[in-house]
């Protein structure tokens, strides 16, 4: 019984963390279908975000959740104005320029910081099932992911500024002739798109050891998570996760950590090959 | 792209070489040239393995620019047949002691799996973003799995995979029929120039084939040559097949050079680097990649030497810079500046 809590929790912590890694980019490739392969880098700045600030002395939570996103939103802003906006249309060139992207923001932090790794100190303790330990701040990952899920799905669907963005999305022509700047929505979208991914970052550096290189550990999986959920950006994203998470965990718990990874990619390759249009391609389709 | 030009001017012009060979064929020459004449100039060894290495690279670009920028494939996996070809070779020359077998084994084997996985994508008619991401998720697989096998279970005969550590101590390459004999590097640089244009003349000549043209008119309106009674599924699946192989045959090269694989050939920069010699050399000409090789691993290498500025950070600002200010590459640049110039001689003349 307790085992199966502690399973359940971790199971939890995987699927959640999965899916805050993966929020970011279903919005920048899941709604704008720009492949931002500088996903992962945008994450390591979170995280670095995060460092700085707490040895700048700011509260952690103060740095995680708000100074993190900040930051790493104006960046997202930033490369949008001056990279990503020339190459809408040409998805390999994007792709391209936004891995030069990822090299330069390596080089930029192994510069700063250097090839050692930093770390965040969990603010929270540790809680017990039965004879088992649990760190708390898994229990806050499971929470924060649910959060940036929902927030997500109620400002998409119930905000003016979700319904903007879904129209300038669909249809740039039609949104610009009702008056809305596409190049304006493009730009706040792949900010947002970028915060979230920051405040991703910033909630799993204590978890995680802090490298320049710590990103390409993300990448994959996010990728895989958002075309592995499809069209509809919520249901797939969450979906996806829950999926991949799951057989990671359990992988993960039968064998060994690397195996789970493995595990989840092959899943992934077998899902695609099963359901080319991801998740939401086959059911959930109308959802968002 | 510069390449359908030179397909639509073929047999047009009048006067001088068909542009389609003369390119090419001063290619072969130039390379055989080098190739033959270093060794005899050049005492300082350590210039030729260096030249070595960036030849094997070269091959490694080729197979990317044929994949990519004749087959319009983008593969992220290029790094995954290489690497497989490189721990191929491994495994099966500590097994047999000579090197004959392995070599062909160390094509064989990323030619049958890059067969394997393009009939997973291909059949499965995946859109092209989602076969980088595969083919990328396939690299990273590899990376994985090989980085997990430390223990002693994983040995292969007599061949201990390694983990992180990878494997050292490869047998070199040595005479077929005779292991005895040694090939010495400066053997080894004219061994690998030979593979070298050997893989640019087969891939040249594959071009020019009726396949090659199939391949092409797939690449530029994949509907209209299947309504033209193409199996694109399955053209698809032997470039990708044959981009396997020659990536392998890099692969091969490199853990001979280095008589050395770990892991790291599967790194996602690694891939990444493949990307940056095509995109830099020029997408859709097999010499640019070749070029583009070349160049980067000799500038990586100088700026490796120097401890100011970190090579990564170099690496995206020119990636970044190609996308944006040249993305046809410098050789579609020297190209058009070529055509410029002749146009104002024969205006002139």
């Amino acid at each position: 019984m307790d085992l199966a809590g502690i399973i359940a929790v971790q199971i939890g912590y995987t699927v959640a963390s999965l899916a805050l890694i993966s929020a970011g980019l279903a919005v920048i490739f899941g709604m704008m279908r720009v492949i931002n392969l500088a996903h992962g880098e945008f994450l390591m700045l979170g995280a670095y975000a995060v460092v700085v600030s707490t040895k700048a002395g700011i509260n952690f939570w103060v740095s995680m959740l708000v100074i993190a996103p900040l930051f790493v939103g104006i960046v997202g802003v930033i490369v949008e104005r001056f990279i990503v906006r020339f190459l809408y249309g040409r998805m390999m060139d994007t792709l391209i320029a936004t891995w030069g992207l990822s090299l330069l923001f390596i080089g930029v932090i192994t510069t700063i910081f250097g090839n050692a790794t930093e770390s965040v100190v969990s603010p929270l303790g540790s809680f017990e099932i039965g004879e088992f330990v649990e760190s708390q701040y898994r229990l806050f990952i499971i929470f924060l992911g649910v959060l940036v899920i929902a927030v997500i799905f109620v400002v998409l669907r119930y905000s003016r500024a979700g319904l903007i963005a879904r129209g300038t999305m669909q249809n740039a022509d039609m949104a610009a002739a009702l008056g809305i700047s596409p190049q304006h929505v493009y730009t706040i979208t792949f900010g947002v798109g970028a915060a979230l991914t920051g405040l991703a970052g910033a909630a799993l550096a204590p978890v995680t050891g802090l490298l320049p290189t710590m990103g390409a550990a993300f990448i994959a999986k996010a990728f895989i998570t958002v075309i592995g959920g499809g069209e509809a950006i919520v249901t797939g994203t969450s979906s996806a996760s829950a999926f991949f998470g799951t057989v990671n965990q359990v992988t993960t718990f039968l064998w060994t950590p690397v195996m789970g990874d493995v595990a989840l990619l092959i899943a992934a390759v077998i899902l695609l090959r099963l359901l080319p249009q991801g998740i939401t391609g086959r059911f959930f389709r109308r959802w968002l | 792209m510069a390449l359908n030009v030179n397909l639509n001017a073929e047999g047009l012009t009048v006067g001088r070489l068909s542009p389609t060979l003369t390119g090419p064929i001063a290619a072969v020459v130039i390379i055989a040239l080098v190739i033959g004449i270093l060794p005899l100039v050049v005492s300082d060894i350590f210039i030729l393995l260096q030249l070595t290495l960036f030849m094997a690279y070269g091959i490694l670009a080729m197979s990317l620019g044929w994949v990519w920028g004749y087959g319009g494939i983008f593969s992220f996996g290029q790094a995954a047949f290489y690497g497989l070809g490189g721990y191929t070779y491994a495994v099966v020359s500590i097994n047999m002691g000579g090197s004959t077998t392995a070599l062909f084994a160390g094509v064989a084997v990323p030619a049958a799996f890059a067969l394997f996985l393009g009939y997973f994508m291909f059949y499965g008619r995946i859109s092209t973003v989602y076969v980088a991401v595969i083919t990328l998720v396939v690299s990273l697989i590899f990376y994985k799995f090989l980085g997990h096998t430390a223990g002693y279970e994983y040995t292969i005969g007599t061949a201990h995979l390694g983990g992180f550590n990878g494997m050292p101590a490869l047998p070199p390459i040595n005479t077929p029929g005779n292991p005895m004999s040694i090939i010495w590097p400066e053997d080894m640089f004219v061994i690998t120039g030979i593979c070298l244009l050997l893989v640019y003349v087969g891939l040249r000549f594959a071009m020019h084939s009726s396949f090659g043209r199939a391949v092409a008119a797939m690449r530029e309106n994949e509907l209209r040559a299947e309504l033209l009674g193409y199996d694109t599924r399955l053209y698809k699946m032997a470039v990708f097949g044959i981009g396997g192989a020659v990536a392998g045959l890099a692969g091969v090269l490199y853990a001979n050079w280095n008589s050395y694989v770990s892991p790291t050939v599967f790194d996602l920069g690694f891939s990444a680097q493949i990307i940056i010699w095509v995109v830099v050399g020029g997408l859709g000409t097999l010499v640019g990649p070749l070029i583009g090789a070349m160049a980067l691993g000799f500038v990586t290498i100088e700026l490796g030497t120097q401890q100011t500025v970190d090579v990564n950070l170099i690496l995206g600002v020119i990636l970044v810079v190609f996308v944006l200010a040249v993305p046809e590459g410098v050789t579609a640049q020297a190209r058009a500046l070529y055509a410029r110039l002749m146009d104002r001689v024969q205006a002139r003349a």
